[in-house]
């Protein structure tokens, strides 16, 4: 698991602009998830990350 | 008796069960599912290599929290009495369990649609990643496991608008 840190406030605009085209190509694929602060949002493009929060970006997954 | 829990160790699903039994003696019926490690092919679909093992990695910071949150909006949804959901997470080797999940309920429908409901959504878990270990003629190689168009057949059956993931 690869970590870094961003300035806040962090917006969708923002997060694909700092990490590499091709995980800012995969960010938009429907199968691939953003958690904010401990929660998954429904809508990643609505992120609003303030100064602390974690984002987590989440591959397609199987559990179970 | 609600019982959510994500264990790194190998753990007796059959024991969760009884334990729900004995805890809820108003119930009509106990439901289970326990998922397990695949022994021998490895998912069809996948290809016909042995499974030679099976981990389970996770985002700690969603994944009791979302198990919870699971099991309460399975409680709303359904009748029941009692409900356990236990997760592995680490290292597994075929025929080990994976996930229990156990409903107690008054009537045996409730229960079994709460067991079913439940094991869609962490099929389907965003804070889940799945990979097998694999063997090969160039020797074992890890395969990381995704969702089948199945999974996500299957988790909206439930009808749920915006729920969460």
């Amino acid at each position: 698991m690869e970590s870094c840190e961003a300035p806040a406030p962090l917006d969708w605009a923002g997060l694909l602009q700092i990490v590499t085209p091709s995980v800012a190509q995969q960010l938009r694929d429907e199968q691939v998830y953003v958690a904010c602060a401990g929660r998954v949002l429904a809508d990643k493009t609505a992120l609003n990350a303030q100064d602390g929060d974690e984002v987590a970006l989440l591959p397609p997954v199987s559990g179970g | 008796m609600f019982d959510i829990r994500v264990l790194d160790a190998p753990f007796d699903p059959h024991a969760a069960a009884d334990d729900l039994a004995a805890a809820t003696p108003g119930a009509g019926g106990i439901a289970t599912f326990v998922g397990k490690v695949r022994a021998g092919d490895a998912d069809p679909e996948e290809g016909k290599e042995i499974v030679e093992a099976l981990e389970l990695s996770h985002y700690e910071p969603l994944t009791l929290p979302g198990m919870r949150d699971l099991a309460d909006r399975a409680a709303e949804r359904f009748d029941l009495i009692g409900l356990v959901i236990l997760h592995r997470i680490g290292r597994l080797h075929p025929g080990d369990p994976i996930v229990c999940v156990s409903a107690a309920s008054r009537h045996r429908r409730d229960g079994i649609a709460a067991v079913d409901f439940c094991m869609d959504h962490l099929k389907s878990a965003a804070w889940f990643w799945k990979r097998e270990l694999r063997a090969g003629k160039d020797g074992p190689t890890w395969h990381w496991i995704e969702p089948r168009g199945q999974d996500h057949a299957d988790i909206a059956r439930w009808g749920e608008k915006d729920a969460p993931v």
